[in-house]
Formats: C-alpha cells, sequence, structure tokens
C-alpha cells in the first residue's frame, strides 16, 4: 500500500517528462517540466529534504520557469511549429537507440549494485534537511564552494547584461 | 510503515535513470533550443532525485548540499543560455541549431 504515492507521483513526473519531449508546443513543454519539477518536489519532502523542497517549488518552478516563458514569449515562439525542419529519421533512430543502450547501462548498474532489495534506514535524525542544518553545513565545511556559488552568480549575471546590451551589425 | 521501508533505494535509482534518459532522448532529437535547455533541466533534475534519495539512503546530508549547488549552477547557466538564445534572435531570425555554426567572438 505504501507503494501508491511513490508509484502515482513517479507516473506523473514520467509522463510529463515524456510530454515535454514529445509535443511540438514549446510553452505546453515548459508548463509539463513544471509538473515535473513539482513531483520531483514532492519526492524530495518523502525522502527529508525540507529546504531542498522549497528550493525546488520557489527558484526551480518559480524563477526558472518564469524566466524560460518570459523568453519564450519574447521570442514569439510558443504558438505553433516554427519554420523548424524535421530531423533525418536516422537522427531520430539514432537518438533512440543510445537513449536505449544509456538505460539499459543503467539498468544493469542498479541491478549490480542493488544486490537485491535494499530498504532506507529508519532511524535519521528528526531535524534531518531542514534549513538550520543545511545552514550549518554550508558555513562550516562547505564555506569555500559557498563563497564560489557567489562567484558563479555575479559571472551569470554580467554575461547575461553583457549580451542583452550587445548591439548586433 | 512508512514510504521507506515499502519503497527500496533501487527504486529511485530506477526512476532517476528514466528520467535521465528521458532527458538525453528529448535532448538528442528536438531541433529547438529552448526545448534542448528544458531537456537539460529534466537530466539535472534526475541528479538532483539521485543526490536526495542517496542522502537519505546514507542518513548523511552532504547530498543534499549538492543539490543546493546545482540548483545555483543551473540557474546560472539557464541566465547564460537564455541570454545566448535571445541575442541570436535579435540577430537573425530563426532558431535552428544546426544553423548556428558561427559561434565566434
Amino acid at each position: 500500500m505504501t507503494w501508491i504515492p511513490f508509484v502515482l507521483i513517479a507516473a506523473v513526473a514520467v509522463f510529463f517528462a515524456l510530454y515535454l519531449v514529445l509535443s511540438k508546443n514549446a510553452v505546453h513543454g515548459a508548463l509539463s517540466l513544471v509538473l515535473v519539477l513539482v513531483s520531483l518536489a514532492i519526492f524530495f519532502l518523502l525522502l527529508g529534504a525540507e529546504f531542498i523542497f522549497i528550493v525546488q517549488v520557489a527558484v526551480y518552478a518559480g524563477a526558472i520557469m518564469v524566466l524560460f516563458l518570459f523568453v519564450m514569449m519574447l521570442l514569439n515562439v510558443g504558438g505553433a511549429e516554427g519554420p523548424l525542419r524535421e530531423n533525418p529519421s536516422w537522427q531520430l533512430a539514432a537518438a533512440i537507440v543510445l537513449g536505449c543502450v544509456l538505460l539499459f547501462e543503467a539498468a544493469l548498474h542498479i541491478a549490480r549494485a542493488g544486490e537485491g532489495v535494499r530498504h532506507f534506514p529508519q532511524a535519521i535524525a528528526a531535524d534531518f534537511g531542514s534549513p538550520e542544518r543545511i545552514g550549518q553545513l554550508l558555513f562550516s565545511s562547505y564555506l569555500l564552494p559557498f563563497e564560489i556559488t557567489s562567484l558563479v552568480l555575479l559571472a551569470a549575471m554580467i554575461g547575461a547584461v553583457v549580451l542583452a546590451l550587445r548591439r548586433f551589425p | 510503515m512508512d514510504i521507506y521501508s515499502a519503497v527500496p533505494f533501487s527504486a529511485w535509482l530506477a526512476l532517476s535513470g528514466l528520467l535521465f534518459t528521458i532527458g538525453a532522448i528529448g535532448f538528442l532529437i528536438r531541433r529547438d533550443p529552448i526545448v534542448m535547455f528544458m531537456c537539460i533541466e529534466l537530466m539535472l533534475n534526475a541528479g538532483n532525485l539521485l543526490l536526495v534519495a542517496s542522502a537519505r539512503y546514507r542518513a548523511v546530508m552532504d547530498g543534499q548540499i549538492y543539490v543546493f549547488f546545482v540548483m545555483t549552477v543551473a540557474a546560472a547557466e539557464v541566465a547564460v543560455g537564455l541570454a545566448i538564445i535571445v541575442a541570436i534572435f535579435r540577430q537573425r531570425l530563426d532558431i535552428d541549431v544546426d544553423e548556428m555554426s558561427e559561434m565566434r567572438g
């Protein structure tokens, strides 16, 4: 019985991921990606990652996807299928074969590493994944990567502004 | 009885691998650069799911910190990538990845 929430949410995630890949409409794809992100956020909550859950909903499903939708509206690419050419069929076939190889390889590794069915440990700390614990880790063991993160964001900001301001001939 | 005793770790691994594969195939077969970007986001999120599940499995929180960093880098990547797409679109009105061969400074 306790499989039911996992199976339901996983089915939603996989269905809308497939919809993103197969839909001809980019706006529909973006909205289905939002649903994938929200179902993954529910998984994060089930796995005891409260802080990551909030960040996933607010930053990923909120900010990043709104950025995607803004760009689509700005470029007016959403509505109909644009003047893009169709892929050659050999490319499609090669992509699907390569994807199946990747999936098979992942399944093989899971089956070999799994050694049967491994379950999660029951006992974890009550504040596992809470913002306090995340903050303590970020500002002690991971202080240097955290500071470098600010540099990455600054570089991205400057890069986006430079690209947006540039005048093209 | 909660979800941890019912759903084994390998189920989370399989779901993560499946989502990653869907994202990879989408990246290969789609030609719209915005949809390709969204497929990259899908792959990054499959990786994030694996990190969070392993963090819970090992009962160590470091995986969640990695997810935090992955999200930061993804945000930066999306900002720059969409700026590049907008710049290309302003320069020439069709965005087809096969035609974008003049990425020189």
